[in-house]
C-alpha cells in the first residue's frame, strides 16, 4: 500500500461540535489545520442533538452558574471533577453568546433574547425547582449548532479531509503523539498525517449496544486508537440510558418534550415519576428516570402487548406548541412509531445514548495518563475533546444539555491552548522509523484473510452481549459471564474476513476496522463495570445497590494490554475541590 | 448477478418476510460499466425502513454493496438515493410504501464514485459559493444579539436543510449546469442568510446571484419541493430572492 505523507500544525480527528469548535479557533489563529472526518462534517452525530445547550443566561427566570454547577455535580453522582465542572458552567453563557454571534439560529423570546426551556436535573437555587436553562433552536439544536460551526469553518478556510478514517496514533519514543495514520475512503489509500498536535474528537461508541440512539458512525474510533496506543480509558462503565428512545426503533425523543411539559405514563395511566421524584418529577436526571421506568416495567405496569415500554404523553401541550417547539419530534413519532403526538402518546423505552467515560483529559483538552511515577502526566502532542474524552464533567451521569456545552467549551479551550502552545514556535518532532507499519500490517492482514466470519455477525454478537450483560441493572454473575463472552468475541473480531476487496470506497473494510474499535470500547466498559462494586449514577448494581463513597469516589482507568487477557485497571482520585468556590460534598441524591 | 439468500443463523431474529431489489452497481476497480443487480433479502422483525433492508443486505447477503449512512433518523442527510425513480432518504422511507422490486440508483446527475455513492463536489461547491455564513461586521454586544420572534420566524423552513442533495439532483436545471446554476439547496441557504435580521451583506449576496445562470436558471419546475425529505420549499426561497432583487432595482 502507498503511504503518502502530509504535514500540518494540527490534525483534528472528527468534525462534530467539539472538533469544529476547536478547528475554528485554530484556523482563526492562522494555524495550518486538517480536520479528518469519516463523513461530511454536517453529518457528524452532533447533528442529532435535539433539546438544547445548557447555560445560566437567566433569560426566562433568574439563574446562576453556581446553580448550574451544583446540578452538574449532583447529577454526576459526585464522580465529576469539580474544577472542570466549575470551568464549564462559568464559561457556558459566553460560549453560548459566541454561538449566537456566529449566526446560530436560536429560538427567541418576545424581548429578542435566546429562548430557554427546562431540562432534566437543572434546578434553581440548589434543587428547589426546575429552571429553564436549555438554550434551544426548536428541537434541532444540534443541527443548528453543527451547521453554524461548519459554515464558520468554511469562512475561516479550515482544511477538511472528508471521508477520511483515522486508523492509529503515531507516537515516538518519548510517548509523544507526532501524527495519525488515516485511510482515504474514496481511493483506499493510506496516508500519514504528521502534526505537532493531534486532537481526538471522535465522539462516543454508542454502537457497542444493541439498542442505541446513536448513529452508525459512533463506533468509538478514538477510543480504539488510544487503547491500541497503550493509553487508558477512563470511567467507561458509565453509560447513559436516555429515558425516551422510541420503543423498537431506538430513535431519540428529546428530554425537551418533558421540558415543554410532556409526562410519562404507565399502563395504568399514572404519572409515575411523581412517586420517584416528588420535586422534579419527569424532569429528574436521566439515570433516575430510566431506572424508574425500568422499575415500572419490571413490576408489570409497562404498556403494550408485551408490557415492555411506557408512554410519553404530550397532546395536552397543544398543536401550536408541538408544531413550534417540537416539530422534529412529531416527524420522528409519525415515521418511527406511527403515532401523531398531537393526538396520541409516544411509546418509549430507556435506550443507550451517551458515554460519560472516555479518554482522560484535563480542562485544556490535553490527554493525561499515569506517568512513570504513577501520577497523572500530560501526553505530549495529544488532545481529546467532546464525547470521546473524559474531563470529567459528567461523572457517573450527564445532565441533558451539558453534552453540547461540553463540546463548545472544551473545543474552544483546547483550541486556545493549542494556539498558545504552537505560538511558541514548536517544530515537528521526528517520526519514528517504523511509523505506521503496525497499521499497514493490520490492514494487509484484513485484506489477505479469506473464509473468516462476517464483520456484522461478530458486531451483532458484541452488541447483544453488551445489551444483555451490561444494561440498566447489573450483577456480578451477569458481568462475569459478559466479560467472558466479550473476550471471546474480541478474539473472533481478530479473524473477520471481508468479501469486498475493492480499493474504491470500501465500506466493508471500514466496518471491519470499526469493529476493532467497538471491541476496545466494549471491553473497557464491561471490565470496568465488573470491578466497580457499588451503584453510582448510570452504573446500577443489583448486588451493590448503595453508593459507596468510602471506597469508590475514584475514576477507573482501563488499559487494554497487549492481549485480551492482559488488560488492567487502575484508579485515580476525583477532583472534589473546585477552582474558586467551596466544594459540594457528596449527599444522597433525591429529586 | 443474483446473490444467494443468507444462511440461517441461530441468533437471527424472527423473519418478517423478504424484500426484492434491483440495485445499480458500479465498482470502477472491477467493473467496465455499471449494471443492475437483482437480489432478495430476508427481513427481521424490526426492519421497517429501506435503510434497515440495505444494512441487512450488506451484513447478510453482499458486503460489497456501497452506500453512505449515519444517523438513520433523517437528520444527517447521508443516505439520499433514487428510490423507485424518486429521490429520498433510505432511513425515512418505509419499506411498506415501496413497490417491489425496489429499484435503487444513485442520485441522478452527479458522477458515481461507486454503487449508490455519488461525488458531491459540484453540489457542495455551489453551496459554498453563496457564502453560507453570517456576515456581520458590527462588534457583537456582550450578550446575544437581539432578534424578535417574528424576525427569527423568517429562518424557519430555511435553516433546517440537511444537505442531502435530493433537491438539486432532481432539478433538470442543475443537471444541465451543475457548475453554473447554484441549485435549490444552495439557493435555499443563500436566502437563509438574506432573511437573517443579523446579516449585513444583503447587497453582496444579491450581487453574487446577479447572473444569467446562478439564480435565474430556476424555471420553477418544483421537483425540489416535491422531493425534499424535510418538507422545505426552495422554490419559494428562490422567489423571495428574485423579489429582493426586484425591490432593490426600484
Amino acid at each position: 500500500m502507498d503511504l503518502a505523507r502530509r504535514r500540518f500544525d494540527a490534525v483534528i480527528v472528527g468534525a462534530g461540535g467539539a472538533g469544529m469548535r476547536c478547528s475554528l479557533q485554530l484556523a482563526r489563529a492562522g494555524l495550518r489545520v486538517a480536520v479528518l472526518s469519516k463523513v461530511f462534517p454536517t453529518r457528524s452525530h452532533t447533528v442529532a442533538a435535539q433539546g438544547g445547550i445548557g447555560a445560566s443566561l437567566g433569560n426566562m427566570t433568574e439563574d446562576d452558574w453556581l446553580w448550574h454547577m451544583f446540578d452538574t455535580v449532583k447529577g454526576s453522582d459526585y464522580l465529576g471533577d469539580q474544577d472542570a465542572i466549575e470551568f464549564m458552567c462559568r464559561e457556558a453563557p459566553n460560549a453560548v453568546y459566541e454561538l449566537e454571534h456566529l449566526g446560530m439560529p436560536f429560538d427567541r423570546n418576545a424581548d429578542g433574547t435566546i429562548y430557554q426551556r427546562p431540562f432534566g436535573g437543572h434546578s434553581a437555587n440548589f434543587g428547589e425547582k426546575p429552571v429553564p436553562r436549555a438554550c434551544a433552536a426548536a428541537d434541532r439544536t444540534g443541527h443548528a449548532l453543527l451547521h453554524t460551526l461548519y459554515q464558520c469553518n468554511l469562512a475561516a478556510r479550515t482544511e477538511f479531509f472528508v471521508e477520511y478514517m483515522a486508523l492509529d496514533l503515531v507516537r515516538d519514543a518519548d510517548g509523544d503523539c507526532v501524527g495519525v495514520m488515516a485511510l482515504e475512503m474514496e481511493s483506499g489509500q493510506t496516508v500519514l498525517l504528521e502534526s505537532k498536535v493531534t486532537v481526538l474528537a471522535t465522539g462516543g461508541a454508542g454502537r457497542i449496544f444493541a439498542a442505541s440512539t446513536n448513529a452508525y458512525i459512533n463506533t468509538g474510533d478514538g477510543l480504539g486508537m488510544v487503547a491500541r496506543a497503550g493509553l487508558p480509558l477512563q470511567d467507561m462503565e458509565f453509560w447513559q440510558f436516555h429515558p425516551t428512545g422510541v420503543a423498537g426503533a431506538g430513535v431519540l425523543i428529546t428530554e425537551g418534550v418533558r421540558g415543554e411539559g410532556g409526562i410519562l405514563l404507565n399502563a395504568l395511566g399514572e404519572r409515575f415519576m411523581e412517586r420517584y421524584a416528588p420535586t422534579l418529577k419527569d424532569l429528574a436526571p436521566r439515570d433516575f428516570v430510566s431506572r424508574s421506568m425500568d422499575q415500572e416495567i419490571k413490576e408489570g405496569r409497562g404498556c403494550g402487548p408485551d408490557r415492555d415500554h411506557v408512554m410519553l404523553k404530550l397532546d395536552h401541550l397543544g398543536a401550536e406548541t408541538i408544531l413550534k417547539r417540537l416539530p422534529s419530534i412529531r416527524e420522528i413519532a409519525m415515521k418511527f412509531a406511527n403515532v401523531d403526538p398531537i393526538r396520541e402518546p409516544i411509546p418509549v423505552v430507556p435506550t443507550i445514548h451517551y458515554q460519560m467515560g472516555g479518554i482522560p483529559s484535563n480542562t485544556n483538552g490535553q490527554v493525561v495518563a499515569p506517568g512513570k511515577d504513577g501520577a497523572s502526566a500530560v501526553v505530549g502532542g495529544l488532545y481529546a475533546i467532546g464525547e470521546c474524552s473524559c474531563v470529567s464533567v459528567h461523572g457517573a451521569n450527564r445532565l441533558g444539555t451539558n453534552s453540547l456545552l461540553d463540546l463548545i467549551v472544551f473545543g474552544r479551550a483546547a483550541g486556545n491552548h493549542i494556539a498558545g502552545a504552537l505560538a511558541k514556535g514548536a517544530a515537528h518532532k521526528a517520526l519514528p522509523a517504523d511509523a505506521g507499519e503496525a497499521t499497514l500490517a493490520r490492514l494487509a492482514a484484513l485484506d489477505a484473510r479469506s473464509g473468516g466470519e462476517r464483520t456484522q455477525d461478530v458486531a451483532n454478537d458484541l452488541r447483544r452481549a453488551m445489551q444483555a450483560h451490561c444494561g440498566v441493572f447489573r450483577t456480578a454473575a451477569l458481568l462475569d459471564e459478559g466479560v467472558r463472552k466479550v473476550a471471546e468475541i474480541a478474539q473472533r473480531a481478530e479473524r473477520v474476513a471481508i468479501q469486498d476487496k475493492s480499493r474504491i470506497f470500501n465500506t466493508a473494510r471500514v466496518e471491519a476496522i470499526e469493529l476493532s474499535n467497538l471491541v476496545a470500547a466494549a471491553r473497557a466498559t464491561i471490565e470496568s463495570a465488573r470491578a466497580r462494586t457499588e451503584s453510582r449514577g448510570a452504573h446500577a448494581r443489583d448486588d451493590f445497590p448503595a453508593r459507596d463513597d468510602a471506597n469508590w469516589i475514584k475514576h477507573s482507568l482501563w488499559f487494554a494490554g497487549a492481549s485480551v487477557n492482559a488488560s488492567a485497571l487502575q484508579y485515580k482520585p476525583v477532583q472534589l475541590t473546585p477552582r474558586t468556590v467551596p466544594s459540594f460534598a457528596p449527599k444522597k441524591r433525591t429529586f | 448477478m443474483i446473490a444467494t439468500s443468507p444462511v440461517p443463523r441461530p441468533n437471527a431474529a424472527a423473519s418478517a418476510g423478504t424484500a426484492r431489489f434491483r440495485i445499480y452497481r458500479y465498482d470502477p476497480d472491477r467493473d467496465a460499466k455499471p449494471h443492475m443487480q437483482e437480489l432478495e433479502v430476508q427481513l427481521h422483525r424490526h426492519d421497517k425502513m429501506l435503510l434497515d433492508a440495505l444494512m441487512r443486505i450488506k451484513s447478510d447477503v453482499d458486503d460489497s454493496l456501497s452506500f453512505r449512512r449515519s444517523c438513520r433518523e433523517g437528520v444527517c442527510g447521508s443516505d439520499a438515493m433514487n428510490i423507485n425513480g424518486r429521490n429520498g432518504l433510505a432511513c425515512t422511507t418505509n419499506l411498506r410504501e415501496l413497490s417491489q422490486p425496489i429499484v435503487l440508483r444513485p442520485l441522478p446527475g452527479l458522477p458515481v464514485v461507486r454503487d449508490l455513492i455519488v461525488d458531491m463536489t459540484d453540489f457542495f461547491r455551489q453551496y459554498e459559493s453563496v457564502k453560507p455564513y453570517l456576515v456581520n461586521h458590527t462588534a457583537p454586544p456582550e450578550k446575544e444579539r437581539l432578534q424578535s420572534p417574528a424576525q427569527r420566524d423568517e429562518l424557519d423552513g430555511l435553516y433546517e436543510c440537511i444537505l442531502c442533495a435530493c433537491c438539486s439532483t432532481s432539478c433538470p436545471s442543475f443537471w444541465w449546469n451543475p457548475d453554473k446554476f447554484v441549485g435549490p439547496a444552495g439557493l435555499l441557504q443563500a436566502y437563509r442568510f438574506l432573511a437573517d435580521s443579523r446579516d449585513e451583506a444583503t447587497n453582496e449576496r444579491l450581487d453574487n446571484l446577479m447572473d444569467p445562470y446562478r439564480l435565474f436558471r430556476c424555471h420553477t419546475i418544483m421537483n425540489c419541493v416535491d422531493v425534499c425529505p424535510k418538507g422545505l420549499n426552495p422554490t419559494r426561497a428562490i422567489g423571495k430572492i428574485k423579489e429582493m432583487m426586484l425591490r432593490r432595482e426600484i
